[in-house]
Formats: structure tokens, sequence, C-alpha cells
């Protein structure tokens, strides 16, 4: 039979030689001739010619006789600027949803890194806990969290006198995402330092402002990025009740609480039009907000909840415990850094004008930071460390660590400044590890060395490398561009320094105090039984990897008092009772 | 009498020893990946930067029931296959077999043995040609 592949039937043959055939006609029947398909494709392509150029002077004559017809009223200006704003805000919400979905999708690589690191025995525990979080966070985000961070956000403070602020009032809202009049307006403060959102529970009072529905959706995954960190500093150990209020801990209350002091219009943020330091607390993607704070619960989290049975010896010596799937963690690693862009260049909020400029900024610096992150820790491990190896198991961490500490200032320094930011994060990232090591830390993944200790680096690093540029004129409601101290402006480092002192202040201490508590009420740990057994069995109640496929019989007995299946002298049914 | 040989090998050598067994007609066998260590005691290694010792050491298990005049040739066949000089190339047992059962056919002792083309049906063949 005769088909028509695309290209292939308009296509003028260069001469009578025949051709090569093409591939779909290798799969012509035997018996077809070859000669008439040759003729029928030549009468083919003169009706496809004829058709166009019938199709040509209809559509030609068809406009031409519009056109000369009547002139429709030419638009007015306020027509095209009505459009163009419309085409605006299409192109910024687009944006802002597109890198939500790729953040998003960090997750599987937080998943996939969390599990490969850890032992076969804890896998189906530890992928449940990389999944529920997002669940869990999604509901409590939505619930309270959203209003906590960003219920003030378009709340205006009244004018400063500050030198350098900009002048009338101001809030903190986004100009990229249509107008937002009237909403999340409502807040506590003492005086110019906000410190709650109050508007915006369960979404509600915000109505369906397709600007604040796309802003959720990317503050959403911001969150549960910083609430899926703490699961890897606890894992093998972490009892799945005590994670499950951990996550609305995380997602309801205390990243909201914090991070809206940096983003949602609170007073770090505010710190440059109240007391003229630099242009406040400056975050471009997080390092602070979202990475600290998580590296700060899981540091606070370790802690509490103590190392896994064999990490430490007596004399204070440490055991490896490898994890069990190098692949899973590089893929993994892979894929965040893949999210990364994402995370960073969307958090222009918006993508037209000087807006698009910060985002490939962010883009361009996020990949050199997190390659050099990588190369610097494989080369530390390589030739400084003991070890002398490229370790894959550190490299990972090293490229997390680049693209974590390049989070906040990625659209605010040159690509000079991230190639020294990650390189500074590579050599931190395995010190760190050591550190934690030395002070019987247990932290199965390297939580806390890439997200709390390079978090700490990149708030500072904005304070450091900032170069000023245009796209960052007016930041945080300041005239002047945003300049670290290499540019001239020591202040914005100190502004930096309060963001990182209140997270570990605020984050980490509430968060202690969060997980004694849960300590008390048994919630934080599981039995030790358990916890060498596996947590597979006993917590989640199935195995994550089954290597045989062995019939299970029936009759089992699950119940809270005996969740764990019996192994040894399991009863034995005959297959043949059925029914 | 039946014997059977356990012969502990390097995981890389399992080809090299596969071939020269069914060279010399070495028909059934089977093979357990095991963990272990001898004298050398493990190799060491890291993760996220602290060293440690593998004490044990993957390595290929393989089983072969055969008759008593085949074990010498067969040790022969996996010493000359397996040995690279160094540490780490493992060890033969050799144990006495009470009987064998086909399950299949049932057959029992040495005739549960017998393939076609095996060790002692070559033997035969040479005999008989010579």
């Amino acid at each position: 039979m005769m088909q028509a592949w695309p290209g292939q039937a308009i296509e003028v043959c260069p001469n009578s030689q025949p051709r090569p055939l093409p591939r779909r006609a290798r799969f012509r029947p035997a018996h077809s001739n070859r000669s008439d398909i040759m003729k029928r494709t030549a009468l083919f392509r003169y009706a496809i010619r004829l058709a166009a150029t019938l199709t040509s002077l209809v559509v030609f004559f068809g406009v031409a006789s519009r056109a000369l017809a009547a002139d429709p009223p030419p638009p007015t200006l306020a027509d095209v600027a009505a459009t163009a704003g419309e085409v605006k805000l299409a192109i910024n919400v687009m944006w802002m949803l597109v890198a939500g979905f790729l953040v998003f999708f960090m997750q599987a690589g937080f998943a996939l890194v969390e599990t490969g690191f850890t032992r076969s025995k804890n896998v189906a525990h530890t992928m449940m806990m990389n999944m529920m979080v997002f669940c869990i966070g999604a509901v409590g985000y939505w619930m309270t969290g959203f209003a906590f961070q960003f219920g003030a956000v378009n709340l205006p403070y009244p004018e400063v006198s500050t030198i350098g602020a900009i002048a009338g009032e101001w809030a903190h809202s986004p100009i990229t995402l249509g107008d937002w009049t009237g909403l999340l307006a409502s807040g506590f403060r003492i005086g110019q330092f906000g410190l709650l959102g109050t508007n915006g529970f369960l979404l509600t009072g915000v109505g369906l402002n397709t600007g604040v529905l796309a802003f959720f959706l990317f503050q959403m995954v911001f969150m549960d990025t910083a609430a899926t960190i703490p699961t890897g500093s606890m894992a093998e150990r972490l009892k799945f009740s005590g994670f499950c209020l951990m996550g609305l801990w995380v997602s309801m209350f205390i990243y909201p609480l914090v991070a809206g002091w940096i983003w949602g219009g609170g007073w770090l943020q505010n710190l440059g039009r109240i007391a003229g330091l630099g242009n406040g607390a400056v975050d471009f993607a997080g390092s602070g907000p979202v990475h600290m704070i998580g590296g700060a619960i899981a540091l606070a989290g370790a802690l509490v909840i103590g190392p896994r049975i064999g990490r430490f010896n007596a004399d204070g010596s440490a055991n490896a415990m490898p994890g069990h799937n190098i692949p899973m963690g590089i893929l993994g690693t892979i894929i965040l850094f893949f999210g990364w862009f994402g995370f960073n260049p969307g958090s222009s909020l918006g993508f037209t004008g000087t807006f698009g400029q910060l985002a490939a900024n962010a883009a361009v610096n996020t990949l050199i930071a997190g390659a050099v992150g990588g190369c610097v820790s494989m080369l530390y491990m390589w030739h400084i460390s003991p070890v002398k190896k490229p370790d894959p198991s550190m490299s990972v961490n090293g490229v997390l660590a680049g693209l974590v500490a390049i989070t906040a200032p990625c659209a605010f320094v040159d690509p000079i400044g991230a190639l020294l930011i990650g390189s500074v994060a590579g050599v931190l990232v395995c010190l760190a590890t050591t550190w934690l090591e030395k002070a019987k830390i247990d932290d199965p993944v390297g939580a806390v060395p890439v997200h709390f200790v390079n978090g700490m680096w990149g708030v500072l690093a904005v304070g450091i490398f900032a170069n000023g540029n245009d796209a960052s004129k007016g930041w945080n409601g300041m005239e002047g561009a945003v300049r670290g101290l290499i540019a001239g402006n020591p202040s914005q480092l100190l502004a930096q320094a309060l963001e990182a002192g209140a997270v570990v202040v605020v984050v980490f201490g509430l968060s202690y105090v969060f997980f004694k508590i849960l300590n008390a009420l048994k919630l934080l740990r599981v039995a030790p039984a358990d916890e060498l057994t596996g947590l597979d069995m006993p917590e989640m109640g199935t195995p994550g990897y089954t290597t045989v496929d062995v019939r299970m019989t029936g009759g089992g007995r699950l119940s809270q008092q005996a969740p764990r299946p019996r192994v040894a002298n399991a009863p034995t049914k005959s297959p043949s009772t059925g029914a | 009498m039946t014997k059977k040989i356990e012969a502990i090998i390097r995981e890389e050598a399992l080809d090299a020893v596969k071939d020269a067994l069914h060279a010399i007609g070495i028909v059934g066998m089977n093979v357990v990946e095991v963990r272990g260590h001898g004298r050398q005691g493990g190799i060491d290694l890291s993760w996220r930067g602290t060293a440690y010792r593998m004490d044990l050491i993957p390595k290929i298990q393989i089983n072969i029931i055969l008759s008593d005049h085949n074990v010498e040739k067969t040790i022969d066949a996996i010493v000359g296959a397996a040995r690279t000089g160094q540490p780490g190339d493992g060890l033969i047992f050799i144990y006495p077999v009470d009987d064998v059962v086909r399950i299949r056919t049932g057959e029992r002792g040495h005739d549960a043995l017998i393939y076609p083309d095996d060790i002692d049906e070559r033997r035969e063949h040479a005999v008989k040609g010579s």
C-alpha cells in the first residue's frame, strides 16, 4: 500500500536515478510493484502542488478584498496597552507555574538521594517520607502556611525617612503577577516589624486571582523543599508518626513564620527601610528561607533523635554506614540540579523586562556554582582528604552544596562570584561532614552540611559578592541596587547576618523544643529492635525490595500490638484450601 | 563414591572457570553469591569521607557434584582458571556425598550424575578410540 510519509510526498526528485528507499518503504509488502509506486508518487506530488497553489490564491484574494472593502476601526492606545498587559501577565504566570512544576520534581531528586544513601532495609520508609512530606505539607501549607507567610505581603508599611528608601508607603508583594489590590493585606506588626500574616487561610479571601494562585503553587513547592530536608538527617530511625507531625510543624508554622520575615514583607525584608541596612535581608531564591530553615530543623532533629545504633563507638570514633544505591543518589542529584533551574531562575517571579534578565543571570550562576561545587568537593576528596578517591557520595553533596549556596545570591552576582561561591561550598561541605562526625551528630545523607552550612554561606555570600546590577535596583523598597562588601556596602552583609542569625535562633531553637516534646511523647524514635530489623517491615508493614517472589499465605496477624510480620515459624497453609 | 567440590573464587574469575569446566566435560554446576574473607581480611573503602573496612568481600561459590575419579582433573581446571597469584584467589573444599537423586527420573547415585557428553562419556570414547 502506498503511504505518504511526512516530507516525502512533496519532495522534488533531483534526477531520475532511483533513490535509496526511505525506512518506511522497507516494510512494504514483498509483492507490491515498485514502478507502480513510483508512478503513483509522482501523481500524488502533482496533486499536492496544485492544491497548494490554489489555496494560496484563495487566501491572497480573500485578504486583499477584505482590506479593500472597509477599514476596521484602528485599536486605541488603551486597547494596545490592555493587550500588552494581558500578555505580560500571561508570560509571568506561565513562568511561575512552569518553574513551580520543576521545583515540584525536585521531590523525586530528594527521594532518590535520601533513599540511595540509606540502607536497603529502610527504603520503603525513606521513600514514603519523601512522598508523604509533599502530601502532608501541601495540605498544611494550604490551611495555614500560606496565610502566615504571605498574608501581609500586600499590606503597605507607612513611609519612612531612612536614607535611600523609596518615597511613599511600601508593600513587598510582587509587581509581576497582576493586580492584588485588597488581597493578602492583614497581619501582626510591631511598628515597622512585620511578624506574621493573617490573610489567606485555606486560600479563602483571595478569590480566584490568577497571580495569587500561581504564586501559591510556587511558594508551596518551595516550602516542601524545606520540609523534606529533615527527613534525610533523621532517616533510618525516625518514627513515621513523628515524621507526620514534623511535616505539619514545618508546613503550617515554622517555615511560614520565618520565611515570611524574609519574603512575605516581614521585618528582615524591611531592614533596609527601617534601619538602612543595605536593601534589607536579600535572598533571591532561598538559601536562607528554604535551605537554611530546612537545615536548621534537620540539625535540631538529628541532635534530639541521636545517632543510629552502631554509628559511633565508645571511644568516639565513627563507623561508616554506606548507602545501598549510589546510582539512585547520583540520579537524584541530577534531577535536583534540573529542578534547581526552576527554583532559582523561577524566583524572578516574572519573565518580562528586567525580570527575564534576573532569571537568565540566576540560571547561569546556578549552573556554574553547582558544577564548581561538584568539581571542588571531588578534587578535595581525591587529593586532600585521607580518602584519596573521587568519592561519589561526597561529590553528590558537593554539587548540592554549590547549588544551595548560589540560591540566595544567584541573580545578584557575576559568574566569577558564582564560581567563588561554589568553590567555597565544595570545600565547606566536606569539612562540615567531618565536623558533624566529630560532634557525634549522625546525619545519614548530609542534610546539615549541604543545606544548613551552605545555606548560611549562601545568605552571607549575598552580602559579600552582590555586584549592584541594575536589575536589582529598588529591591525591598530601597532606591539603590543590591551591593555587597566587595561593591562597597558592608551594611548589606550585616542584614544578611541578621537573616542567618534569625534562622538559627528561631528555627533551630523552636524546632529543638518541638522535637524534645515529640521525644518525650515517644513519637520521635523507633524502638531499637525495629531500627536493627530495618524500618520497612515494623513501621511500614512491607519490605522495600522483594527479591524472591514467594507466595504470601493469608491469615497473618496484623494488629496494633504486633505489627511485625512473623518471619520464623510462619503458619503455613495448604495452597489448595481456596475460598 | 560421589564427591562435592565447593570452590570459592573471585567474582571476575567465574567466566574463565566455567569455560575451563565445560572444556573438560563438567556439565552440571550451581553457583552461589557469597561474602567472606580469608587471611587477607577485607579491603579498605570510604563512605562520605569516613574510611571503613569491608571485611566480607563478595565472592562466588561454585558447587559441583561428581564421581571420585574426576576430582583431580576438575581441581586442576578450577585452579588453572582462577589463579592470579594475588591474595583473594579463593579456596576449594571437597566433601563426600552420601547419595544423589535426579528428581526427573528418580535415578540414584552415579546414574543421577550422567549427562550426554560429560566427562565420563568422553573418557569412555577416548578408551574405545585408542
